[in-house]
Formats: structure tokens, C-alpha cells, sequence
């Protein structure tokens, strides 16, 4: 197994690890994380799988993924904002469970 | 003059162009709804002139290197018969919801609004040009980012809730398909989506990026059973804005979705097929009932969405056969749904100004009082229905014709039971409107631009039904389902 697809796999594991804490975990702020964690393991996909053949990369995944970046810092800062108005607004950090209303 | 008309590159104008209006709006507010409205109005010039430049070339499709550079290292923007079609939808709503807009918001939220709403545009415009996935990834997010915005716009805290919501589902949409981008670029070393069309084969790493771009879409455009996000975020923003979600944000995922399904995706249509229309027919069973049950109108909009939303999906499984009819349906469902639901979500917009609520059981004689509001509900829920001459009739008549002729017997069941339960929905509103509340209360003043606004949408919707082949000629689809045949 070449150190690339290895960490492909790495990057594989980040993404279903930030799926399954999304999906888990009621605080915001770790939904966001883990939405950044998914991120970071996509990107990591990208960066891996650019080894080709030969020494040179491929550049194209490496300009995906800074754009990634840009999406992906705009993003949570977006995300962040929003969790400190809810924040203000209802006094916690967790969607409304629409069961107890 | 007419040549010069033809030189203009007016899918660049329709990026462009509230690019920089947005911009503008943001720096000088004052300028805001002047600049907002000549856009709006300039974007219907720009789709027609499109429109004549895709007529004349031979191909029916429309070309442009950005800057000179072509496919593999620049961006090329692309246009056919179903860019051209969601175009036209977005340029006619949002001319509609322009107008509506310029009296809904006050000070305060308008500042915030036009400037995200032209960008919001440019998204819309951007992602129905590109010709490429990973830049349908860019535009996906940017349309995204500023449709979370739009809908936290009202600042209260269902609002704010309903964003989050929205942000959370987008964001884990949008990463599962660029996960899919990733694994295709692996395969093919390519993003160009007519190259991919043309390389693809039903390898597994296909099927993983179809699963998970398939499954970022249908969570983008909230097909059943991950529409959860919906009904929150539509039924919490502000009246504009949840015409401009239900109209034309989740449209624009369904277009990516059907645009890859047409190209890259065609040697694994048949065994995907099937699971996409099992999933539209709950969405048309679910949806509907989920709004008969509602009491307040904008959440029984919201979820009829969900539920219209499942037509669309209902042709995945008979286009094999009848590619041309099936795929006319679904431009005619997507067109008169469009028109009809952001027709439908301003009215509820009119009757909250005027009552203070949406509470549909408290809804006092608003035929007598707001006449040309109801009529709008009217013509957007006759469209809706299905029922002729309006445009969702047509859609809905190919569909059932499809169905019909291939023997799908399921599928013509549950379209005419939505068809059914959409009538009780619309006319559960339309009865409460006709007489008085228990509790009567004072009307609030509805600016005659916001109601009319509203019904011209909805008429724009009637209207249709009496258009069919002249539409369906201008967009020509059997081009875009004719291009597919070839390459696959």
C-alpha cells in the first residue's frame, strides 16, 4: 500500500469521523468542528490522490483545495456568527428540539 | 444594432452584473432598491438575449472561455436548453420577489437584504453557466452561504434556529459532494463535465461518487427523507426570502443533479433510477399529508414544497424509456412550481402583514378585504393542484401520460393521490379565508405593489398552461437529451 492511498484512507477516516460527531453531538460548536474535520478529510482525499506518478503532483487538486479553504473559513465564520446570535437570543448553544415545544 | 446586441456576451452580463450591483448596494444602501430592480429587470433582457445566441449557433449549446482561456486550465461557461430553462425561472421570480421586496422590508432589514440578494443572484446565475463540477461546487456554496443568510434575516430566535439548521444541512451537503468531485477527479483527471461524460464508466469509485454526490444533492434539494431542514428554515424567514428558497435555491441542487444524471451519471441510471423515484413518490405521499396538517400557512407551504419537490423525482424512473416527454414534464413542473410556490409564500407574506399571524383557521373574510391576495392564492393553488389550464397542469398531465404509457401504474397512483391531497391543502386555505374568525381583528395596511406582485406571479403561472409548445420549443430539451444519447 503507497503512502498516498494510506493517506487517502487517513482522510476517509477524518470524514466519517466528523459525520458520526455532526450527527451525535447536540452543542454547536462541535457540529462545527466536525464539519471542519469532514473538510480537513476531504481535502486530505484531494492532496493525497494528487500523487500521480513520477515526483511531480498533480497542481490541480492543490488549487481545489485552497479554494476549499476560502469556502470553507467563510463557512464557519458564517457558522460561528449564527451560533453566537442563537446564543444571545435563546440563551444556549443547541438547536431547539422541536419534541419539547 | 442588432449585431452588436448578438456581440454582447450576456452570460457573462448575468454573472456579472449583480456581482457588482450587490457590491454596489452594499457600499451605497441609498442605491439599493434602484440598483436592485434595474437588475432584476436587466436579467430578463440578458436570459432572452442568451436565449437568441444559444437559437443560432448550431449545436444549442452556447460556448464562452472566460478570458480566453479554454477547457482544461480555464473556466468555459456553458449554456443549453435546461441552463437556458432555470435561467428563465430565476429571472422571472426574481423579478417578482424584486418588486415584492422593494415595500416588504423596512429600514433596518433592507440595508442587509438587497446586498445579499444580488449575490445570491450571481450565485443562481454562476451555477446554471458552469461547465465544470468543481466550480458547480464554488457556486453551490456561494448560493448556500448567502441563502443561510437570507433566511437568518428576521433575527428572531425561529429564525436564527431554522439558519442553523439550513447552514448545518447545506454545509454537510456540499462536503459530501465534493468528496464525490474528488474521487471522479482521481478516476479521470478531468472536471470538465462533457470530457467526464464522455470517459465514464460504472467503475466503483462511479458508483461511490454518484452515492455521494446523490446524496449531498437529494439533501440540498430536500427530497424525503432528508427534508428535514426545510419547513423551519422556509417557514422562519421572511416572506421574499422563503419564495426565493422554495423557488429557486433548492431548484438549483436539482439542476446539478439532473445535469450530472443526463451526463456523467447515464451508464448507471437504471438501478439508481429506481431508489430516486421510490423516494419522490414518498416525498409527493409524505409531504402532502404533513401539509394538510399544518395550521399555520407558511409551514403548509413549506411542506407542499416538500411534496412538489417529489414530482420531480418521479421521472427519474420513466425517462429511460421516454427521455424527451419525460424530461419536457419535469421543465414544465419545475417552471409552473417555481412561479406558483413563489406566488403562494408572498401572499402568505400580504395576509401577515395584514392579520399580524398565519394561523390559517384564524384567517378572517380576507376575500372581501384583500381581494387581489386571494385571487393570488387562488391561481398559485390551481397551479399547484395541477388542475387546467394553469402550467402545473401540463407538467403534470406529460408526467401522468408517461406514466401511463409505460404501464407505471404505481406511479400514476401516487401522483393522482397528491394530486388529491394537494387540493385538500390549497382549499383548506382557500375556505378560511372566505369566512369570518372567531376572533375578529383590525386590518393591517398591504401595500398594492406586494399584492400585486404576488398574483402577477401567480398569473405568469396560469398563463403557462396556455404555452406549452412554444415554451418547450424555445428551450428545446430533446438538444440536451439528444447530446446525451450520443456521448453514452
Amino acid at each position: 500500500m503507497s503512502l498516498a492511498f494510506t493517506y487517502a484512507l487517513i482522510g476517509v477516516g477524518l470524514f466519517t469521523m466528523g459525520l458520526y460527531a455532526l450527527i451525535v453531538h447536540a452543542h454547536l460548536l462541535r457540529k462545527i468542528l466536525a464539519l471542519n474535520i469532514m473538510g480537513s478529510g476531504v481535502f486530505m482525499i484531494l492532496v493525497a490522490l494528487a500523487k500521480r506518478s513520477g515526483d511531480v503532483p498533480d497542481p490541480v487538486p492543490h488549487a481545489m483545495v485552497i479554494t476549499g479553504i476560502v469556502v470553507a473559513v467563510s463557512a464557519t465564520a458564517l457558522a460561528l456568527t449564527l451560533m453566537l446570535k442563537l446564543n444571545a437570543t435563546s440563551g444556549r448553544a443547541t438547536l431547539v428540539d422541536d419534541r419539547q415545544d | 444594432m442588432h449585431e452588436t446586441l448578438s456581440q454582447i456576451p450576456w452570460a457573462l452580463v448575468l454573472i456579472l452584473l449583480p456581482l457588482v450591483t450587490g457590491m454596489l448596494a452594499f457600499l451605497w444602501p441609498r442605491l439599493a432598491i434602484p440598483l436592485g430592480l434595474m437588475t432584476a429587470a436587466m436579467q430578463i433582457l440578458a436570459v432572452i438575449g442568451l436565449g437568441w445566441q444559444i437559437h443560432s449557433t448550431n449545436d444549442a449549446a452556447y460556448h464562452h472561455a472566460v478570458g480566453g482561456w479554454g477547457a482544461p486550465l480555464g473556466i468555459v461557461l456553458y449554456a443549453d436548453g435546461l441552463s437556458l430553462l432555470m435561467l428563465t425561472v430565476t429571472a422571472l421570480v426574481g423579478l417578482g420577489v424584486s418588486i415584492y421586496s422593494v415595500e416588504y422590508f423596512q429600514r433596518e432589514q433592507a440595508l442587509r437584504f438587497w446586498p445579499i440578494w444580488l449575490f445570491l443572484l450571481a450565485a443562481l446565475n454562476a451555477l446554471f453557466l458552469t461547465a465544470d463540477i468543481f466550480n458547480l461546487y464554488v457556486t453551490l456554496e456561494l448560493l448556500g452561504l448567502a441563502a443561510v443568510t437570507l433566511t437568518a434575516l428576521a433575527g428572531s430566535k425561529a429564525a436564527l434556529d431554522g439558519a442553523m439548521r439550513y447552514l448545518l444541512a447545506t454545509l454537510l451537503g456540499s462536503l459530501c459532494y465534493l468528496l464525490g468531485v474528488a474521487l471522479l477527479y482521481h478516476s479521470y483527471g478531468t472536471v470538465d463535465i462533457s470530457t467526464l461524460a464522455e470517459r465514464v464508466e460504472a467503475t466503483p469509485a462511479v458508483w461511490a461518487a454518484l452515492g455521494l454526490m446523490g446524496a449531498g444533492l437529494i439533501l440540498k434539494t430536500a427530497l424525503f427523507p432528508l427534508h428535514f431542514w426545510l419547513p423551519p428554515a422556509h417557514a422562519s424567514a421572511p416572506a421574499p426570502v422563503s419564495a426565493i428558497l422554495s423557488a429557486l435555491v433548492i431548484k438549483a441542487a436539482f439542476y446539478i443533479l439532473l445535469r450530472l444524471w443526463l451526463t456523467i451519471f447515464s451508464p448507471l441510471n437504471e438501478s439508481a433510477a429506481t431508489l430516486l423515484g421510490l423516494l419522490g413518490g414518498a416525498a409527493v405521499l409524505w409531504g402532502s399529508l404533513q401539509a394538510l396538517r399544518q395550521t399555520r400557512l407558511k409551514l403548509l407551504i413549506a411542506y407542499s414544497t416538500v411534496a412538489q419537490i417529489g414530482y420531480l423525482f418521479l421521472a427519474f424512473p420513466l425517462a429511460a424509456a421516454a427521455a424527451l416527454s419525460t424530461w419536457n414534464a419535469v421543465a414544465y413542473l419545475a417552471l409552473s412550481h417555481a412561479l406558483a410556490k413563489a406566488a403562494l409564500f408572498l401572499a402568505a407574506g400580504n395576509l401577515l402583514c395584514f392579520g399580524g399571524h398565519d394561523r390559517i383557521a384564524d384567517f378572517d373574510r380576507v376575500v372581501r378585504r384583500l381581494p387581489i391576495t386571494a385571487a393570488a392564492l387562488a391561481l398559485a393553488g390551481v397551479s399547484i393542484i395541477g388542475l387546467p389550464p394553469s402550467g402545473g397542469f401540463i407538467g403534470k398531465w406529460l408526467l401522468l401520460e408517461t406514466a401511463l404509457g409505460q404501464g407505471r401504474w404505481d406511479l400514476v397512483i401516487v401522483m393522482l393521490l397528491g394530486g388529491l391531497l394537494a387540493a385538500a391543502y390549497v382549499f383548506k386555505v382557500l375556505g378560511h379565508s372566505f369566512t369570518e374568525a372567531d376572533v375578529m381583528h383590525e386590518a393591517g395596511a398591504v401595500p398594492k405593489i406586494m399584492e400585486w406582485s404576488a398574483l402577477l406571479l401567480a398569473i405568469a403561472a396560469v398563463v403557462l398552461g396556455f404555452l406549452a409548445v412554444p415554451v418547450l420549443d424555445w428551450f428545446g430539451l430533446g438538444e440536451v437529451v439528444g447530446i446525451r444519447a450520443v456521448s453514452s
